[in-house]
């Protein structure tokens, strides 16, 4: 859908202004995509669980934000006269806020039930979950198109050459700031417990580490971050809501994901703004490529991921596993 | 070890044979409604998710090579199908070449492909190899979508040849599965039992036939794969694959040979599967497509025959059965019977009614019956991995030994 939009902008445009236009783009999809890694990793490397459910958890993060910014108004009905961003900002919080909880349920009821079982087994719990999710979300929006309200709208800033939508620049700022901020949890007491688990369960736990706990913060963490890609891919300028299709964002995340390495937080946003580039880029220099066909932005990451991993099994960043026999 | 070692196994499957051949005709006793239209097209739907799934079944539960590409191979087979067997037309390719061409060619062509993405198998491990395998069939989608002449129209799709049996293109075909006409010479002593007399096959009793042999055949080919040198070399690399190779296994080899076996189950399933749905639409061969045949397995009871049979039964047929309670739960409502309490739960006969999950309107809040059974799959996963990790299959092991050691619980 970027890509269209991009390719819209791009008619007539000089060919640095249309690939400086690109690389904005690129890097606000980018942006999507390594909240959605980022979110991924961390219950990856916390719990070694590969989280099928990316998706419809992003999905129902969005469609809750939708839900308390624009029909019940939680919280701003109890703040008396706040400005429209501060309601709405308000509104996204708690939405993360119950995001984070049923993350930590989700884990609870599903994820503990299965510790030590072959992780592809609990690769296909999180499917099942995901088509739970995916399905009752849908069903909770009427299986249309759920405006979030957003303040931002299709407010455009101009910078030079560069035309970039004003929720593509807070994207990009979102992102930063949770990046330094996960830069600094796992300095704390609970990122280093964090860190620890994902070494070694055992060990942690041998050194009083609380195993349980860290897997309910990394799925709290994990939820929410996903909710976040998952808001900021159904604001304009990709949709004018969350809708049915907003839960595929994660089978587009999933390359940006593999690029980076399943483990690695660093990879993750790297893997992520490389995607989302290479992505828009494509779109933008193929898109009126005939033989090419239709929608060949949308397999570009795929395609990368195959390259990448035949050159680096692992991903860029990612840890070998110790082969023994 | 034999094929079917004990006599009770011999004895079983003989009994098996003999309800699968009555089964079409609603011959079986108390289970005669089996042989209704609608339940035949969803037992023939089962028997070839069952082809697909007895190949994935010796990759992911043989050889442990997680994949959740199969539709892609189904699909090629399916499209290399429609290709050689179609009929030409203004916008679509098509030879219009007879079954005995496109039903192995589907297959071959999809074990070909499975060559080609194996290499990526032996580089990429485990986990990996499922996100590789997911993106296949993303890029699979894309291609079906763009290429017109092969796939037809995005929304519209094409048709598929029939199951008939022809010489050569043009010629009338000698057997056809997919018209109803008089019952074959070799099934009338199924008139000799006293409650059956027919004269007649539809086109469902006539492609469960054809399907079922390819399914015994399947099954008897994966059960011989899997006690001879290459399933036991698969086994070995699954198990631990640098083991594998210091004990002089391939591993390039052994892997390559499962991509490629499982492919070309998948690529006859896909195949027969398009032809006896009659038209099929790019968008089909998706990631749940996928997802299905990985949970029959898992269901199932993952490295046994026995067990893909039995999840892909339940997979298949249980939404049928849902279906059916939902809509006797709606009568019980509507004609205030004994059970209305439980409908009134369960179903929102209104937009204003909080309680209910189940919509039978198409519109409006509620899940459909579709959704429900989506949101049931899911549960289904999550309950069995959870309360039975070793599926249907590790159910009947524990009955059988309790019945084995009885009265000792031991």
């Amino acid at each position: 859908m970027i890509g269209l939009v991009v390719i819209a902008q791009a008619v007539g445009q000089a060919p640095v202004e249309r690939f400086v236009n690109a690389l904005g783009s690129g890097l606000a999809l980018g942006a999507i995509y390594a909240l959605l890694a980022l979110g991924f990793v961390i219950i990856f490397k916390a719990t070694q669980v590969v989280n099928f459910a990316h998706g419809g958890i992003a999905a129902l993060g969005a469609y809750l934000v939708s839900y308390f910014a624009t029909v019940s108004n939680i919280p701003g009905r109890w703040m008396g006269d706040i400005s429209v961003t501060l309601q709405w900002t308000l509104s996204a919080l708690v939405a993360l806020g119950v995001m984070a909880l049923i993350g930590i349920v989700i884990e609870r009821i599903t994820i503990r039930p299965m510790i030590g079982e072959p992780l592809f087994a609990v690769a296909m719990i999180t499917l099942g979950l995901d088509l739970i999710i995916r399905t009752t979300t849908n069903d909770f929006m009427n299986n249309t198109t759920q405006g979030l309200g957003d303040p931002w709208g299709v407010k455009v800033i101009e910078i030079g050459v560069l035309r970039i939508a004003q929720t593509q620049v807070v994207t990009i700022v979102v992102l930063l700031v949770t990046s330094l901020v996960l830069a600094w949890f796992f300095k704390t007491r609970t990122g280093l417990a964090l860190r620890a688990t994902a070494f070694d369960q055992e060990v942690a736990m041998a050194q009083g580490i609380s195993v349980g706990k860290v897997f309910a913060i990394a799925w709290a963490i994990g939820a929410g971050l996903a909710a976040l890609g998952g808001i900021f891919s159904s604001v304009a300028p990709r949709g004018a809501g969350v809708d049915p299709f907003t839960a595929l964002i994660a089978f587009r995340a999933f390359p940006a994901i593999i690029i980076g390495g399943l483990d690695s937080i660093k990879g993750a946003v790297i893997g992520g703004l490389l995607v989302g580039v290479a992505e828009v880029v494509a779109g933008t220099y193929l898109g009126g490529v005939a033989w090419l066909g239709i929608g060949f932005g949308g397999i570009v990451p795929w395609l990368l991921m195959m390259i990448v991993l035949l050159v680096r099994p692992y991903g860029l960043f990612g840890t070998p596993e110790i082969r023994r026999v | 070890m034999g094929l079917f070692p004990t006599t009770t196994k011999k004895v079983s499957i003989a009994l098996l044979g003999v309800m699968a051949l009555l089964l079409p005709f609603s011959a079986l006793p108390l289970f005669g409604f089996l042989g209704d239209a609608g339940w035949m097209v969803m037992i023939n739907r089962a028997l070839i998710y069952a082809i697909a799934a007895l190949g994935l079944n010796l990759l992911v539960g043989v050889a442990g090579q997680i994949s959740l590409g199969h539709a892609f191979f189904m699909a090629v087979g399916a499209y290399t199908a429609v290709v050689l067997g179609g009929e030409a037309g203004r916008t679509v390719w098509g030879l219009g070449l007879p079954i005995w061409i496109w039903l192995p060619a589907a297959g071959v062509v999809a074990a070909l492909v499975g060559i080609l993405i194996a290499p990526t198998a032996v580089r990429v491990r485990g986990l990996y190899l499922a996100f590789v395998t997911l993106g296949l069939v993303f890029i699979g989608l894309f291609l079906w979508r763009n290429l017109g002449k092969v796939a037809g129209g995005p929304t519209t799709g094409r048709p598929w040849p029939k199951l008939e049996f022809a010489l050569w293109r043009g010629m009338d075909p000698i057997v056809s599965f997919a018209t109803d006409g008089p019952l074959w010479w070799w099934l009338t002593p199924i008139n000799w039992l006293p409650w059956v007399h027919i004269e007649e096959m539809s086109r469902h009793a006539k492609t469960y036939f054809f399907v079922l042999v390819f399914v015994i055949v399947f099954a008897l080919i994966a059960k011989n794969v899997m006690r001879t040198r290459v399933g036991r070399s698969w086994a070995a690399i699954r198990d631990r694959d640098i083991a594998a190779e210091v004990m002089g296994v391939a591993e390039a080899k052994g892997k390559t040979q499962a991509f490629a076996i499982s492919s070309f189950y998948a690529g006859v399933a896909g195949a027969i599967l398009a032809s006896v749905v009659g038209r099929m639409i790019p968008e089909s061969w998706n990631l749940f497509l996928s997802i299905e045949f990985v949970v029959i397995i898992l269901i199932g009871g993952a490295g046994t025959i026995a067990g893909v049979f039995m999840g892909t039964f339940f997979v298949v047929l249980t939404p049928r059965l849902v279906e059916d309670a939902t809509h006797w739960l709606a009568t019980q409502v509507s004609e205030d019977g004994s059970f209305a309490w439980l409908g009134n739960l369960f179903i929102r006969s209104s937009p204003d009614d909080f309680i209910g999950i189940v919509s039978l309107e198409a519109a409006g809040p509620g899940l459909s019956i579709y959704q429900l059974n989506v949101v049931l799959f899911g549960v289904l996963i999550i309950v069995f991995l959870i309360v039975e990790p070793l599926g249907i299959y590790g159910i009947w092991i524990k009955v059988r030994n309790y019945w084995k050691g009885w009265p000792f619980t031991y």
